[in-house]
This record gives structure tokens, sequence and C-alpha cells, in this order.
């Protein structure tokens, strides 16, 4: 919570003036009811009309006064809640921005997305709640309860009984209450997990004939979820008529106490109604004190994700000094150990390997044998914990992050495209690529087919993460904007996985001619791939098992050679 | 996309004070809707009736309770002036009693006859919709697989979760407010009309301004709050791609970009988000302005009117309160009208669903067979899925019993579109499949697909432990059939690696395994089943190359003696099927073996040897 108070800060003069408006428009409200007290007591009893027309006319200041400052309250509530919000936003997202991935990954990106987006909201939510309300509502209860013992102390001893009991039924009926909410929400996500997997898995039910079985599993999830709804809903609903009875067996004390004295003349009659009013409001409030209570958790809860990412310490950071590079396309692996935060066993040990500009190295080994992990390490995604990494000759951690990727062409796994167009997204590797720049991108990544039967060609809008594009499409794409970055080493992370074999030879075969004096490094998983490669480094468990040719690694790496015969059959071994 | 951030709360949109403003829609046959609506609720029509009774009880119970106050309020003016006058008795505390235990009694019927109304809704709502839920999932079993593929499932899941969810809770809360606003405004009326007619004729000036007051508030911020979701989902989607993209995002080095870009739709945003909460704020300031007013002018009617002698003075204090309770339902009218808009609208989508057209019925009396030697014929099959674009064009083939089948060809050239008529997925415009010589469409399609198998490059597996997950494959199959068809799948080594073993959960989507251990399990799903015939495809997406042999003798022993369909991605795996299928935009261009195959140097010779080409060729 610190850290967001800070964030107030800046808010800090509209903030009380907010508290202020809202503190005059509360004191109106407890005013007008004083004002009818003098009404009955002075103008009726006096027989008085001008008395009564007088006072009259400064309850009606009064409202006036009141509602004005009540709206000079919404503006300003309604000013400092967005406004926290855009700044807490904001510096979540820099924050972000700036993690590298081994931070991000410790949070997770679905969680980092709802950190930023709803928890931004419930605070925001809140925020809104606590400076209309809550200061609303201690002024009604507070100020109604000093002039109702102002009033007549003895009428007011009252709310000692009524007060408690108010307090008790609300803790009740939360204690009750919330546990049920909470069950019901997890018995709602399992009625969505349930109907997800049917949406998502129709193929397979309906071939294994199964959709019995499933109305079954839905229906059992959609009945639970069913009674625990009308339970809850029972339970919370209570909170509403016993309130009210308390409020009625207040006022009915309240009258019941007053007459004597009224009878005997130690109290008006005015001051009956108008303690009657008071203990109304007083209830209310503290009702509606309950409420924002109630809403409290979950915003703490936000608060606390979102300090988190804030608070998160900075793994990856540039030098001071940060040089560059002279020679162009060169890449050194020199005795590289890796381990991941918080893991035991390393992901990569004891890698070395040169590759030079024009020549391709490929890296194969099975899952989990750190060939992903080794290109995170080229792009400073995360640092070496042993050995060192060169580019053009210089350690990759005396390069600025932005030097350093600036002579890197990366293309993931699983391709990642922006909404937007085509060109946009090609550009992201270069931004001063002209349009006969990407288009030629576009033709090596084989991808010019599909681009131009789209309406606009480069111009065509893509949909979020590319979804109205294929996976080989989206793959190519992705080729053609590292492409298009023209940089000195290109990393393919397994990325021709989706396309089809004769797409893939006409793609690998177009950009061998544009890769003659960059370094290419491959991560692949077929043999058939890879056996034209200048060199292939074999990973076993994080180890180097062998770095050769295809040739010299079939007779010299029995990894390799277990790897080539599961792939390919004898005559396809012998091929060239 | 985690559970976490399913439901996105609305900015603004509740809390005590926010009233469940918000974007509202509107449905777009509104009167069609309701009346479909009413059906559901038909067989709850005996406790709704008993809700509205109940309602009715209820509010005219808190209507008449400031009346009965302001006769206690009445005798102790009356005894107190009697005693400050030395005109008669003073305050009769008898009189006092009987009118307080009245009053008690009013407060505990209406509270009573409140809860009652509560309890009962709940009850009718929840199972209204537990009763739509059941029938939505029925109608989705029904639905032919186009809907699916042509619909996100993001979209259908909605409706049967966030759709129903709406119109439930706006039932229960909004409905019974409706109800019961309407009810107390009456009885309200009533009840000042038997005090002073002329105090009645000022809540009758300030009621229907308010109500207008706040409509035009509503309908005013609607725009913003219109905006406010807008630029919300605009940057909610930003963020979510970007962070989507993280490693793209700072490989190229664009965080700066990307923070411009944020920077822009933050901006816009907090544009948005201060308007629409300044309007739905000002809401009830407004509405208590012209109630205070509305008091004032009651107090001071009211007092000149005591003057005169033609009220009392526990009528104002009845009034007053009155008016009080009157700024309630004023204040929510607006508001309620638009939930209830919502729910109509959240309903009408819902029934749209059910009213999507349904598979072709089974025929009346199916052919049924226990088990097929597997011969399958497919002779002259037409299929396009928009009748524009032909997909299939009178493609001929066949399987003989316990043969092995390879389909290749390029991706879009028809593959999986024979397999989706194979398994009568989608039906053909014309030609014809056999199994054993009878047409599938003579069977029932769950008759149809019992003799087959099918393993897919989606490994769909849900959220259960492993032994339930492979027992999907034949429900009724014992621990031990279980493991035995795992040990055959070459899964059992890696599945009693798990903590727990055969009794380790699976996570959402599986994600806790990896996906050559997730097609492990299904290929160990397919051998449980022991199908008659096999459908496989084969998986492009990266395994490791130790898995992956797994999966090929897995697959292996799969298809002995069994007629199987394989779709193939890479050739090296099926060239020792007995006949391979070549397909090309939608015809099947060659058939043979691979030795044959090569020699005649067609299309499949061009693919086959395209794979080996090096790459400065």
């Amino acid at each position: 919570m610190k850290n967001l108070s800070s964030h107030l800060r800046p808010y800090r003069w509209n903030i009380l003036l907010a508290v202020l408006a809202m503190a005059i428009s509360a004191g109106s409200d407890l005013g007008l009811p004083l004002l009818l007290a003098q009404i009955v007591n002075v103008g009726l009893y006096q027989d008085d009309l001008a008395v009564v027309l007088r006072l009259g006319g400064w309850m009606l200041a009064l409202a006036l006064l009141g509602g004005g400052f009540a709206l000079l309250n919404s503006y300003l509530s309604a000013q400092v809640s967005a406004n926290v919000g855009r700044t807490l936003r904001a510096e979540i997202f820099d924050k972000v921005e700036s993690f590298s991935p081994a931070e991000s990954g410790m949070f997770g990106t679905a969680s980092l997305i709802t950190r930023s987006t709803n928890d931004v909201v419930q605070i925001q939510n809140y925020l809104l709640a606590l400076l209309r309300m809550v200061v609303r509502a201690p002024i009604l209860a507070v100020g109604g309860l000093a002039l109702s013992v102002g009033t007549s102390p003895t009428l007011s001893l009252v709310l000692c009984v009524s007060l408690p009991l108010l307090a008790f039924s609300v803790s009740l009926v939360a204690k009750k209450g919330l546990p049920l909410s909470t069950s019901m929400q997890e018995r709602l996500d399992r009625v969505t997990l349930i109907m997800r997997e049917k949406l998502t898995g129709v193929r397979v039910i309906r071939a294994f004939g199964n959709e019995e079985y499933e109305q079954e599993r839905f229906d059992q999830a959609s009945r639970d979820l069913t009674g625990t709804a009308i339970r809850m809903n029972r339970v919370m609903t209570l909170l509403f008529p016993i309130s009210n009875l308390i409020m009625g067996g207040t006022i009915t004390a309240i009258v019941w106490l007053g007459a004597p004295m009224a009878g005997s003349g130690s109290l008006l009659v005015g001051d009956v109604i108008v303690i009657v009013q008071y203990v109304t409001q007083i209830l209310m409030s503290i009702m509606m004190i309950s409420m924002v209570f109630a809403m409290l958790p979950r915003a703490v809860t936000s608060a606390v994700r979102i300090n988190e990412v804030l608070d998160a310490p900075e793994v990856i950071s540039d030098p001071s000094a940060p040089r560059q590079g002279a020679a162009r396309g060169e890449l050194a692996f020199e005795d590289v150990s890796f381990t991941y935060p918080g893991a035991e066993e390393p992901a990569l040990s004891h890698i070395s390997f040169t590759s030079h500009a024009g020549e391709t190295t490929a890296i194969i080994g099975s899952t989990g044998s750190g060939k992903s992990s080794l290109l995170n390490l080229i792009l400073r995604f995360y640092d070496v914990t042993g050995g060192r990494i060169l580019v053009d000759g210089v350690d990759v951690r005396e390069y600025s992050q932005q030097e350093l990727r600036g002579k890197i062409g990366y293309v993931p796994q699983r391709a990642v495209l922006f909404s937007g167009s085509i060109a946009g997204n090609l550009r992201l590797g270069r931004e001063d690529a002209s349009d006969s720049e990407l288009s030629r991108a576009v033709s090596i990544a084989q991808a010019d087919e599909f681009v131009n039967r789209r309406e606009g060609g480069l111009e065509a809008g893509l949909s979020q993460g590319g979804a109205n594009l294929s996976g080989g499409q989206k793959q190519r794409l992705s080729i053609a904007r590292a492409v298009a970055r023209r940089p000195e080493i290109y990393l393919f992370d397994d990325s021709f996985s989706a396309l089809d074999f004769t797409t893939d030879a006409k793609l690998r075969a177009a950009l061998s001619g544009e890769t003659k004096d960059a370094t290419v490094l491959i991560v692949a998983q077929r043999v058939s791939t890879i056996r034209h490669a200048d060199r292939i480094l074999v990973l076993d468990g994080g180890e180097q098992a062998g770095l050769g040719t295809h040739r010299e690694l079939l007779k010299s790496c029995p990894v390799y050679r277990e790897i080539a015969e599961s792939q390919l059959s004898q005559k396809e071994m012998d091929y060239e | 996309m985690s559970n976490e951030s399913r439901r996105a709360p609305v900015l603004g949109g509740n809390g005590p004070q926010g009233r469940g403003m918000g974007a509202f829609e509107r449905a777009k046959d509104f009167k069609g809707t309701v009346r479909r609506l009413g059906r559901v609720l038909r067989p709850y029509g005996w406790v709704l009736a008993l809700v509205v009774l109940l309602s009715v009880l209820s509010s005219g119970f808190s209507a008449l309770a400031p009346k009965v106050l302001a006769l206690s309020t009445n005798e102790i003016a009356r005894g107190s002036l009697a005693v400050l006058k030395g005109t008669g008795e003073g305050i009769s505390m008898p009189l006092i009693g009987r009118i307080l235990l009245l009053l008690m009694a009013v407060y505990l019927l209406s509270a009573l006859a409140g809860y009652a109304v509560q309890f009962l809704l709940a009850g009718v709502s929840q199972r209204a919709m537990y009763d739509l839920r059941r029938e939505v999932d029925a109608k989705l079993a029904r639905l032919p697989l186009a809907y699916y593929d042509q619909n996100p499932y993001g979209d259908i899941l909605s409706k049967v979760t966030n759709d129903i969810d709406t119109v439930a809770n706006s039932l229960q809360q909004s409905l019974s407010q409706a109800i019961t606003s309407l009810l107390s405004v009456l009885m309200i009326l009533v009840m000042m009309l038997t005090i002073s007619p002329v105090l009645m004729v000022v809540a009758l000036i300030t009621m229907p301004l308010g109500i207008l007051l706040s409509s035009r508030i509503v309908r005013y911020s609607q725009r913003f709050f219109r905006g406010q979701q807008a630029a919300l989902g605009e940057l909610n989607g930003f963020i979510e791609e970007n962070y989507n993209g993280h490693t793209v995002i700072k490989a190229f080095g664009r965080e700066e970009a990307s923070r411009r870009r944020f920077s822009e739709l933050n901006e816009a945003l907090c544009g948005h988000a201060w308007k629409a909460q300044f309007f739905s704020g000002i809401m009830m300031p407004s509405v208590m302005l012209l109630n205070n007013i509305g008091y004032v002018a009651a107090a001071v009617i009211g007092g000149a009117l005591v003057l005169s002698g033609r009220l009392m003075i526990g009528d104002i204090q009845a009034v007053i309160q009155y008016m009080r309770q009157l700024s309630h339902p004023v204040s929510m009218a607006a508001n309620i009208l638009n939930v209830l808009q919502s729910a109509v609208a959240a309903a009408e989508r819902v029934f749209q669903l059910l009213d999507e057209a349904e598979e072709d019925p089974d025929p009346a009396d199916p052919v049924s067979l226990a088990h097929v030697k597997g011969d399958v014929r497919i002779d002259g099959l037409s299929f396009s899925y928009d009748k524009t674009k032909p997909v299939l064009r009178g493609v001929t083939a066949w399987a003989k019993r316990g043969q092995k089948v390879a389909i290749v060809g390029p991706t879009g050239s028809g593959k999986t579109t024979l397999v989706n008529l194979l398994l009568r997925f989608y039906e053909a415009d014309s030609g014809t499949i056999t199994l054993d010589g009878i047409d599938i469409r003579s069977m029932s399609r769950v008759g149809l697909r019992r003799h087959f198998g099918m393993v897919l490059q989606d490994t769909w597996l849900f959220k259960g432990s492993i032994l339930e997950n492979i027992r999907y494959g034949r429900l009724d199959a014992t621990d031990e059939e279980v493991r035995q068809a795992a040990k055959a799948a070459c899964a059992d080594k890696f599945i009693r690696q798990l903590p727990g073993g055969y009794g380790f959960e699976l996570g959402e989507d599986a994600a806790n395994i990896s996906q050559g251990q997730r097609q492990l399990l299904t290929i160990a799903r397919a051998l449980l089943a022991d199908p008659d015939i096999l459908i496989l495809d084969e998986a492009t997406s990266s395994v490791d190359t130790r898995t992956e042999s797994l999966i090929q003798r897995a697959m292996e022993r799969l298809m002995e003696g069994r007629t199987s369909f394989v779709i193939a991605h890479r050739l090296s795996t099926i060239k020792d099927s007995e006949a391979i299928l070549v397909m090309r935009d939608g015809e099947i261009v060659e058939r043979g073996d691979h030795e044959t195959l090569l020699r005649e140097g067609g299309f499949y010779e061009k693919l086959y040897n395209s794979q080996f080409a090096p790459p400065s060729a």
C-alpha cells in the first residue's frame, strides 16, 4: 500500500478538496432536519408562518449548497481516480516493457495482463468509492450522532443497543456469505472450464461417441453451481430485511422512550422527529461503510499484485560505457554455462563454438536439451552464469541491449504478429525499410503468393495476434520480418515446423542467397533440415554432445546418429 | 487465458455508488425475446405469482410504516401541546404503546415478506438458468461441426457463461427491484393522498422530474461509457498483444515505439474514463438535490397547512419519510430499465444459439454393425465448405481391410476435409462413402464413429487424472485395461514417473506435461477404444526426437491389423504404406506405393525430393 499512496501524492490537493466538498455536502444533509425541527418547535408551536417561510428559505439555500458541493466532489473524484488509474497503468506497462523474459517468466504473461488491466480497474473503482462514500458515511454517522446526543442524550442511548446489533448482523451475514461467494466463483469457473473443454474438443468427443458422458459431466457442474448460487443469494439478501428491522426497532424504541419526555416537557416534538431522522441516517451510513469495507479485500489483493510488479528488481541492465563491435556477423561461445535462476541443474554447460559470417550453424537435440536457452543467451534475455558469448568480438554484456539486438534477426518458435498492416509488422524489423525492400523480404520468405492474394497486399490488415493467418503463413511473415532487418546474425528457433516440405526447401534456398555475410543459427528438430549446415552442435541434457558436419557427426557422435537413424532411412543417410 | 482475467470488470460499474451504470446494449427483437424468456420461466409460474403477491405485501407494509409512526407523533404533539396550553389531557401512553406495537408488527411483516420475495426469486432465477444451460448444452450436442468451425469458441463460451449469468442476475435483482419500486411508488402515493392531497401533488411534481433527470443523465452518460468501454477494450487488447509478443518486441528493440502507442491509448482511456465516472457520479447528488427541494417544499407547505389547521405535525414527518422513500425508486428507475434491457439482449444471444440449424437427423432405422472388417470405399466424393470453392472434386479411393493408406499433399489440398467426411463431421455434397459395402449415411453417426479411432495433431485432453483421460477411449474399461493400453502406447513409463502416477492431475489444456507426452496419451486412449479403422494425423509440431521415436513405435502398434488412414506431413514415415494417395487441389492425382510413385516421376517424386534439396540449390 505504501507504494500506492505515493501515486496519490500528485493529486493531494484535489483529494483534499474532494473530501472537503463532500464534508460540506454531508453537513448540509445534517442541517436540514435541524431546520425542520426549528420549523416544528418554533414556527408551529408559536403559530408563526413567517418563521416557517424564513426557515424554509434557509433550508432551500442549504439544500442547493449541499447539492453544488456534491457535484464538485463527483467532478474531483472522477478526475483523481481516472488519473491515478492512468499513471498506475503507464508505470506497470513501462516496467513490464523493461522486463527481460527472465522477469516476465516469473509472473507469467496471463498474470501480467491481469495485473495491468483488471487490477488497475479494481484500484480505480475502489478509489472512487472511497472518495465518494467513505468520506460521506463517517461524516453523516458522526455528525448525526453528535447532533442526536446534543438534542437528547437519553434517547441517543438507544443507539448503544442498535449499533452493536447491526454490526453483529452484518458480520454474521458476511461470515456466512463470503465463503459461499468464493465457492460459487469456483463452481462458475468449473462450468466455464468444462464448457471450454467441450468446445475445443468437439471432434474428439464426437469421434469417441462420448456426447452423453459429456452432458452428464456438464450437468453435474451446472447443478453444483445452481445449488451454491441459490444458497449464497439467500444468505446475502438476509442483510436487507435484518437491517430494516433493526432500524424499525430503534425508531420504535425512541418514540416509546421519547413520548413521556415530551409529555413532561423535557423534550419538544420536533426533537423526537429529528432524532428519528438522524438515527435512520446513522444506521444507513454504517451500512454504506460496511459495503465499502466488503470491497477492501479485493482492492488490497490488487494493490499487492501491482506492487509485486513495480517492485520486481531489474535483472538485465546496460553497461555504463557500452562498446561497439568491429567485425561483422561473427558469433562465438567460449565455455558458456547457464543455470536458470532457482534451478538446481544447469540448462547449458561448457558450450564452445565459433560461427563466422556466411556460415550456418545448426543446433539439434531433444526437448529440454537447452536449444532455446542458448538463443536466449545470445539475445541477452538471460545472462550467462559461466564463460562468455562474443558477438563481433565483444562480450554481449558490454553492448547496450539496443545495439546488440540491432545486429540480430530473431525468428521465434511460435510466430508472433501484431494487429496492424503486414508492412507495419515487417517494419518491426527495420523501421525505415522501403516498400521494395519489404517486397523482397516477403518473396524470400515465400510469403509473396499469399500476401499478394490479400486485398491491399502489404497494406492488408492483420487481426490481433495475426489470427486471420494460418500457422505456416504466420511463420513465413515472421521470417520475412527478420530478413527485412538485414541482420548480422540470424536466429531461427525451429522456425520451419509449420511449413510443408516444398515451401521449406524453397525458402531455405532463397534465404541462402541473402545470408552470405551473416551468421545463421538454426535450431531444428529434423535432421533433413540441417544436414547441409557448416557445423551442427548436438546438445544432450545441456551438454555439448558433438560438433561437426553431418558426415563427421554420423561417424563420431552416437547421440546424433541415434537421432538421424530415427528420422532417415539408410538410403537417405547415404544420400549425397 | 487464465481464469483470473476472464471477467473484465467494468470501470466505475459497480460498488455502492456506481449503481451498476455502464454501457448498455439493446435487444434486436425485444418483445419476442421477452415472450420467450417468459416461456423459460413458465414452469415457475406459481412461484412467481407468489413473489408478486409477497411484493405487494412487502411494499404495502413498508409504505404503511410512516403513516403508523405519524399516529404516535400526532398523539405526542397533541398531548404535549395540551399540557403546554393546559387544555385537556396529556399524552396517553397506552395509546402510544398500542400504536408502537402495530408499528413493530408492520416493520416485521414488511421485512418477512421482503425476504420471502428474495428467497423465492433466488431459487426461481437460478433454477431457470440451470434449465437454460442444460438446454443450451443439449443443443450444442446437436449442432453440426460447421457451427463450431465458424464461430470462435470464445463467443459460444460467453453465451453459456456470461450471458446466462447476466440474465440470472438481472432477473433476481433488477426484476424484483422493478416490481418493488413500482409498487412502492403506487402505495406511497396512495398513503400521501390519505394524508394530504396538496403534499401528494408536491411529490407528483418532483418525482417525474427526478425520473426525467436521472434517465437524461443515464442516457447522456451512455456515450461516455461506450467510449470508455471501447477505449478500455482497445488498451487491453494492446496490452495483451504486447505481453504475448514480449520477446519479439525486445528482440527487435521496439520498446520505445510500443510505449508511445500505449501512452496514446492510455491518454484516450483517461479522457473517457473521467467523464463517464463524473456523469455516473452526478446522478446521486442531482436526484438528492431534487429530493431535498421536495423535502423543503413539504416542510414549508406542510407547516403552513398545520398552521391553518388542516394537517397534524406527525403528518409532516410521515410526508417527509415518504419523500425520502420515493427518492430510491426514482434514482433507480432509468438504470433498472437499462439493466433489464441488456439482460434481454443477453437472453436474445442465448436464444439465437438455440435457434441454430441442427445436424440432419440420423436415419429412423439405422444399420448397426457390431464389428466391421474395414473395407472403405470412397466414390466420386465432392465437397465445398461455402459452395463457391470446391475443396474436394470427385475423389475416388479405397482401403482394403487392414491396409495402411497414407494421404499426402500440400497444405489445402483437402486431406483434412477427407477425414471430416469419413467421420461424418461434415456431409458430402455428392458421392458416397461405404464401410464394408454399406453407405455410411444409413448408419447413425454414433454407430459409425464407434468403428473409428482418431489421433489428431490437436491433442485434446481434459482437466482430470491421467487414468480418466485414457479411459475416455472406452468409459467402461478397468484400471488394468487402461494400464495395458498405456503400456502398449509407450506411455506407461513416463506416467509412472509423474507424482501420483496414473492419478496425476492434468491441468487446463494439459499444460503440465509435454506435447509429446500428450500425444502418447491420445494414442493410449485410441488403443483402449480398440477401433476397427484408424485415422492418424501426424504431428508437425515440435516434439523432441526421442519422444518422437516412441510415438512412432506406439502408432505402429496402434495400426497393426487395422485399416488406417495416415495424414502425413513427413514423407520418410510413410514409405512402408501399402498405398499412398497423393492429393492436390482437392483431387487424388496419384495412387500407388512409394517405389512405384517414385518410378513414375510425377508430383509425388517432386514432393519427395524437395525435402533433400541442399539449401544452395
